[in-house]
């Protein structure tokens, strides 16, 4: 197994929501970067930017409820040398703003630091309006946008300041929910590298924010049943790794994707468009197929749409099989 | 920076008239009435109010010009050059395959852009941006400018911005609204009515100057009286007349869209080398 101090996952397990690690990370930014300022819409306590918001005040710009107002400001404040990371919910920004952030953002190729939380359906109660799935496909097919996804909060706070650190547009997707704490203060992290998190040789789980701990959940499950699982987790959708992932591809010739979002344009479709040109293998996407979700807890919702790691099991199973 | 005397101000202006009429001809495609109605606009801008230097674009004593209605940017391009930004021979490279001057303005290719401009109703919320980061930076000294059509103000995204600029009462922006009253589909009050005009701006926290803005005399005098306004932002509307200086295409809001044929063109041209027949053209 590669050494990268992952938390113990045997003994009892620590959860926080991912975005309380982007907002200890952005007021680390903070205070490490002069020009890191920050906006948002009318959601500051719900993206974690409270942090930031107290420690700078006069960093801080409160938007109001508008969304392309929000990715327009921050593309001017880059004018002046400004390193802005502006939040709101996934489902309106991106959702909402996507040819400001491809014009202003993009095309404009500035440093304006997107920060999209309450991804996924775990956003749960308030319903699909909310549960915002599309937004790893829209961000993956702008030209200079890197995508983002931690897996924890421990990630999420030092990719936010490699973030403060990175020249180009960013966008940043976060969850809602207590999530596993699945590595450790010591587990490297940099914006570009997919991680190993588990080696194995019969198939390749590739896993992006919070489907990486239900990942590692499923490879346990299937070394019961004698498959040996690797794991792959992708903070980085965009671009994406494509050499630490032919390299295990090549290894199982089996690979099993999951997500919190539409497999349609997401890391699915990423690794689908991979594979298909570099080294066709047996394939099966664990996510959103191509509909929303819906109102209830989510943990049921999880569960309700297969995006757990009972489903991984079986979809490695089904794919290690045609082999 | 050069700052010239009124009288080469407004030969200046019809220099640049002149460079755009052969552009638009020469690249066979692109917008003509609100360029040319915006000619005395920027040439005040560029040859009297703003502070740059062309050798170094990214300078950060540098006055910001935003274009938020990015297809009129064949006027600063004009201007450009003659600012000395790059040669004038570049200009008939517009619109064409590997030219730094694309159809719409894009920052990466052409230093001294200031961003990408084209999709409109953005370029308010950039200016606020800036302003806000100068304001952060303890900076009073420089002003952003930024140009916008009023067709444009169609948007959503514009009166997002107008609402935020009147919140921070961000005193160092220049908004000025090309009001030439024409869009693609019409007169702007047939395809969606935006007067009251001035009392819309006023309600959104805006000190409102009114303008001709074909008469660069007023022009500079208007933005020192809105340099002087400190307890709110100003935004100056600008009556022009869209394809200003060439009589066929002044105030038809089928030129918005469209470039002149040669035949057009050298009439255009005639008409703005003899000043409307004034004086006699050195060509003829």
């Amino acid at each position: 197994m590669s050494n990268l101090h992952l938390a113990d996952l045997k003994g009892e397990i620590k959860k926080e929501p991912i975005r309380k690690g982007f907002g200890r990370g952005l007021k680390k930014a903070g205070e490490v970067y002069d020009n890191v300022v920050a906006a948002c819409a009318d959601l500051t306590d719900s993206t974690q930017m409270s942090l930031f918001k107290e420690a700078f005040p006069e960093r801080f710009i409160e938007i109001g409820i508008a969304e392309q107002n929000l990715v327009t400001v921050g593309a001017g404040l880059t004018l002046l040398n400004k390193i802005p990371f502006v939040s709101s919910y996934a489902a309106f920004s991106p959702g909402r703003n996507w040819e400001q952030i491809r014009t202003t953002i993009c095309l404009n190729d500035r440093p304006v630091k997107i920060i999209g939380s309450h991804a996924g359906v775990s956003v749960g109660p308030d319903g699909a309006t909310h549960q915002m799935l599309e937004d790893i496909a829209i961000m993956r097919v702008l030209p200079n946008m890197i995508v983002l996804a931690p897996g924890d909060s421990v990630e999420a706070e030092k990719m936010t300041l490699a973030m403060a650190n990175n020249p180009k547009p960013n966008y940043l997707r976060l969850a809602r929910e207590e999530t596993p704490i699945i590595t450790t203060l010591d587990t490297p992290f940099e914006i570009g590298p997919a991680y190993v998190f588990r080696d194995g040789s019969d198939v390749t789980l590739i896993a992006t924010g919070t489907m990486t701990y239900q990942a590692l959940v499923a490879a346990e499950g299937l070394s019961k049943d004698g498959i040996n699982a690797e794991v792959i987790h992708v903070p980085t959708i965009k671009p994406l790794d494509t050499e630490t992932i032919l390299k295990s591809i090549k290894k199982t010739g089996a690979v099993v994707t999951a997500e919190e979002g539409q497999i349609n344009g997401g890391l699915g479709g990423a690794i689908a468009e991979l594979i298909a040109e570099e080294h066709p293998v047996q394939l099966k996407r664990i996510g959103m197929k191509d509909r929303f979700g819906e109102s209830g807890t989510p943990d049921e919702l999880l569960v309700h749409f297969g995006l757990d790691a009972k489903h991984i099991r079986l979809a490695a199973h089904l794919v290690v099989d045609k082999n | 920076m050069q700052k010239l005397p009124i009288q080469r101000l407004e030969e200046v202006a019809n220099e640049i008239r002149e460079d755009i009429i052969s552009m638009l001809e020469h690249a066979g495609s692109g917008h003509s009435a609100g360029p040319l109605g915006l000619a005395d606009i920027f040439a005040a801008l560029y040859f009297d109010l703003m502070t740059y230097d062309p050798k170094k674009p990214d300078w950060d004593e540098r006055d910001i010009l935003l274009l938020s209605n990015g297809h009129c940017v064949p006027v600063r391009y004009a201007t450009m050059a003659r600012a000395g930004f790059f040669g004038r021979k570049e200009l008939m490279t517009l619109r064409q395959l590997g030219s730094r001057l694309q159809g719409h303005p894009e920052r990466t290719r052409l230093p001294g852009l200031e961003t990408t401009s084209g999709p409109l109703g953005c370029g308010l919320s950039q200016a606020c941006g800036a302003a806000l980061a100068m304001r952060m930076d303890k900076t009073t000294h420089r002003w952003v400018y930024v140009v916008m059509g009023d067709g444009e103000l169609d948007e959503g995204n514009i009166w997002e911005a107008a609402m935020l600029g009147g919140k921070y009462k961000l005193n160092n922006i220049i908004a000025i609204v090309d009001r030439n009253n024409i869009q693609i589909d019409g007169p702007t009050e047939y395809v969606m009515p935006l007067e009251d005009l001035k009392g819309k701006w006023e309600a959104f926290g805006w000190h409102v100057l009114e303008i001709d803005g074909n008469n660069i005399e007023s022009i500079i005098d208007t933005v020192a009286m809105a340099k002087a306004i400190v307890e709110k932002p100003v935004v100056i509307i600008a009556h022009t007349i869209p394809g200003k200086g060439v009589d066929f295409m002044e105030n038809d809001f089928h030129w918005h869209g469209s470039p002149p044929n040669h035949e057009q063109a050298v009439k255009a041209l005639h008409e703005l080398r003899t000043l409307g027949g004034k004086i006699r053209s050195e060509h003829e």
